[in-house]
């Protein structure tokens, strides 16, 4: 019972980092319907300028825990946001209105010049960080197996639910997110309403690659470990996590990530850490196969 | 009557060797109703997509000169700044709602400039700042007028594709109205609707053009097959054939015009051309 609570704990807190990711994915896909392959890239960014903010705070002298997350991550969040406009900008917006395939070859591109930049200017080898939060709140102990929610944790959680309550407003209540569905559903219409469809498609990466940073930020602090390859298998877990919940949908990415996360942590915990990453693939191929529209996915308007 | 709106200028529209519009020119004056008519593939829809940009002419001159005599030239104009600065709105043949949002937020997407002058204040919102809550009550505001003048204010929160077709119509040029425009351009409004709904519509194009009884006025023009509707509500008509214009004039000039009677019963050519 103990160890299963602890799985899910682990789980959900994984399943948040990959759904921070996923929102990434939705809302490109949904907004100019091709797949950002780059975005597990930027993540990897992401986290590699957290961590050379978190090491130049502590150089600086900056003891406070809470004041170096909330710097770094405006810091992560605010240059990765920069990386995601000038993707959108070189690679993407010259191929519009190319054939479907050319932006999503661009991508592939894309990512492979980030992973090498970041291999070349970083090093490739693995980069350890220390702790930041130790220790956590005992929940329970049973059989000498202690149930233990790390500060962590209750960090990835808490700023994750508000990054994603926060975003969900923006989509649903203001008049970007307005402007953002609408040139989902139809650009050409949009632009005829004075909406400028190109910022908008600009400001949709900005904020997938600032969301993805942010998830950058907490993987890093989780697993204390990164390296220039990361971004390629959380992506395309992420990736996975998107079309679980029905690629387009944002409520479905962060089920989907929460979904991933759990099946993940769970076949780690009774099956096979080495084969943890086959269950995730795995899932992608079944849900493409069943059900291609995932758990929140809606079929296409039809247009009338 | 009222000065010229829009000018166009010995506009020619070629798709490869097919010549679509002719050397057309005519003017929209201020203040009125102008109806371009012709038989099918007579070119309006091409007119109408080189007004709103999305064709770009192969040559001529359309411009454009507000009542304050700002002058812009729609063909050196990118589509958004031909809404937000030339104040030109459009109406599809086929209807193109946002389907999957409500009807309010239909007329809001249209106050978009309003709304959102530019990205930061566009992000401030997420916060409540920036002056977004004064400025959305005041495009619900207009919303609401809007929704008032055509008849969908129960339907306010419904998502604009469950309506029923006459009501995705007034819909739509309900949010073209939101944008503020100076000339809306309507592609075939009445197609499709019933003798009552097209009498409905004939009546609010009129109210929209004189100011009366709605929130904001414009001049409009108007693509229509509907010969009752355009001869009831038009001050002043182009008509095309071929890509040229055969005739303009009143529509009680329009109707007696020989040309004009042979094109539409024909000498027997039918034309293929995509309208």
């Amino acid at each position: 019972m103990a160890y299963v609570l602890q799985q899910l704990i682990n789980g959900l807190t994984l399943g948040m980092i990959y759904g921070l990711i996923a929102v990434g994915y939705t809302m490109v896909y949904g907004i100019i319907g091709m797949i950002n392959f780059a975005h597990g890239d930027v993540f990897m960014v992401g986290a590699f300028l957290s961590l050379i903010a978190l090491t130049l705070l502590s150089g600086l002298g900056v003891t406070s825990v809470p004041l170096a997350l909330a710097l770094t991550l405006v810091f992560a969040a605010g240059i990765a946001a920069l990386y995601g406009w000038t993707v959108e900008r070189v690679a993407y917006r010259p191929l519009r209105g190319s054939f479907r395939l050319a932006p999503l070859i661009s991508a592939i591109g894309m990512s492979i010049v980030l992973q090498n930049f970041v291999q070349v200017s970083q090093g490739a080898r693995v980069k350890p960080m220390p702790e930041l939060l130790p220790g956590g709140i005992p929940l329970m102990n049973s059989d000498g197996f202690a149930v233990q929610l790390s500060w962590m944790q209750i960090v990835i959680v808490i700023v994750t639910l508000a990054l994603l309550a926060a975003f969900t407003y923006l989509v649903t209540k203001t008049p970007l997110g307005r402007a953002m569905r609408a040139c989902e559903q139809d650009q050409k219409m949009a632009g005829l309403l004075g909406i400028d469809t190109d910022r908008t498609i600009s400001i949709t990466f900005v904020i997938g690659a600032a969301l993805a940073a942010v998830a950058g930020l907490m993987f890093l602090l989780y697993y204390g470990v990164i390296d220039f390859y990361i971004g390629f298998i959380a992506g395309v877990k992420a990736f996975t996590a998107a079309v679980l919940g029905g690629i387009g949908s944002l409520p479905g990415a962060v089920l989907g990530g929460l979904a991933i996360g759990l099946i993940e942590t769970f076949w780690s915990a009774y099956f096979s850490v080495q084969y943890k990453d086959v269950a995730a693939f795995s899932i992608l191929v079944l849900v493409l196969i069943f059900m291609p529209t995932g758990l929140l996915g809606r079929a296409d308007v039809e247009k009338v | 009557m009222g000065a010229p709106l829009l000018s166009v200028e010995a506009l020619t529209m070629r798709f490869g060797g097919l010549i679509a519009v002719d050397a057309l020119s005519f003017e929209a004056r201020a203040g009125e109703i102008t109806a371009v008519i012709g038989p099918n593939g007579a070119g309006k829809t091409t007119v109408f997509n080189c007004i709103t940009g999305f064709y770009r002419p192969s040559e001529g001159v359309l411009r454009l000169t507000h009542g304050d005599a700002a002058n812009f030239l729609l063909t050196s104009m990118p589509g958004h700044q031909i809404t937000r600065r030339g104040k030109v709105a459009r109406t599809f043949q086929n209807i193109r709602l946002f389907a999957g949002m409500t009807v309010l937020e239909n007329l809001l997407v249209a106050q978009h400039n309003y709304l959102m002058p530019n990205v930061i204040n566009g992000l401030l919102a997420v916060f409540g700042l920036g002056g977004h809550g004064r400025a959305e009550r005041i495009a619900i505001e207009k919303a609401k007028l809007w929704m008032h003048a055509t008849g969908l204010t129960a339907r306010a929160d419904d998502p604009a594709g469950s309506l029923p077709y006459g009501d995705q119509r007034r819909l739509e040029i309900a949010r073209a109205m939101c944008t503020d425009p100076e000339l809306l351009c309507l592609d075939e409004p009445a197609a499709g609707l019933n003798p009552r709904e097209s009498d409905e519509l004939s009546n609010l194009l009129v109210r929209i053009r004189d100011g009366r009884d709605v929130a904001g006025r414009s001049s409009i023009l108007l693509i229509e097959h509907d010969m009752g509707v355009v001869m009831r509500i038009s001050d002043h008509v182009v008509v095309l054939d071929h890509g040229r214009k055969i005739s303009d004039g009143t529509p009680a000039e329009i109707r007696a015009d020989p040309k004009v009677i042979a094109a539409y019963l024909g000498e027997g050519d039918e034309d293929e051309v995509a309208a």
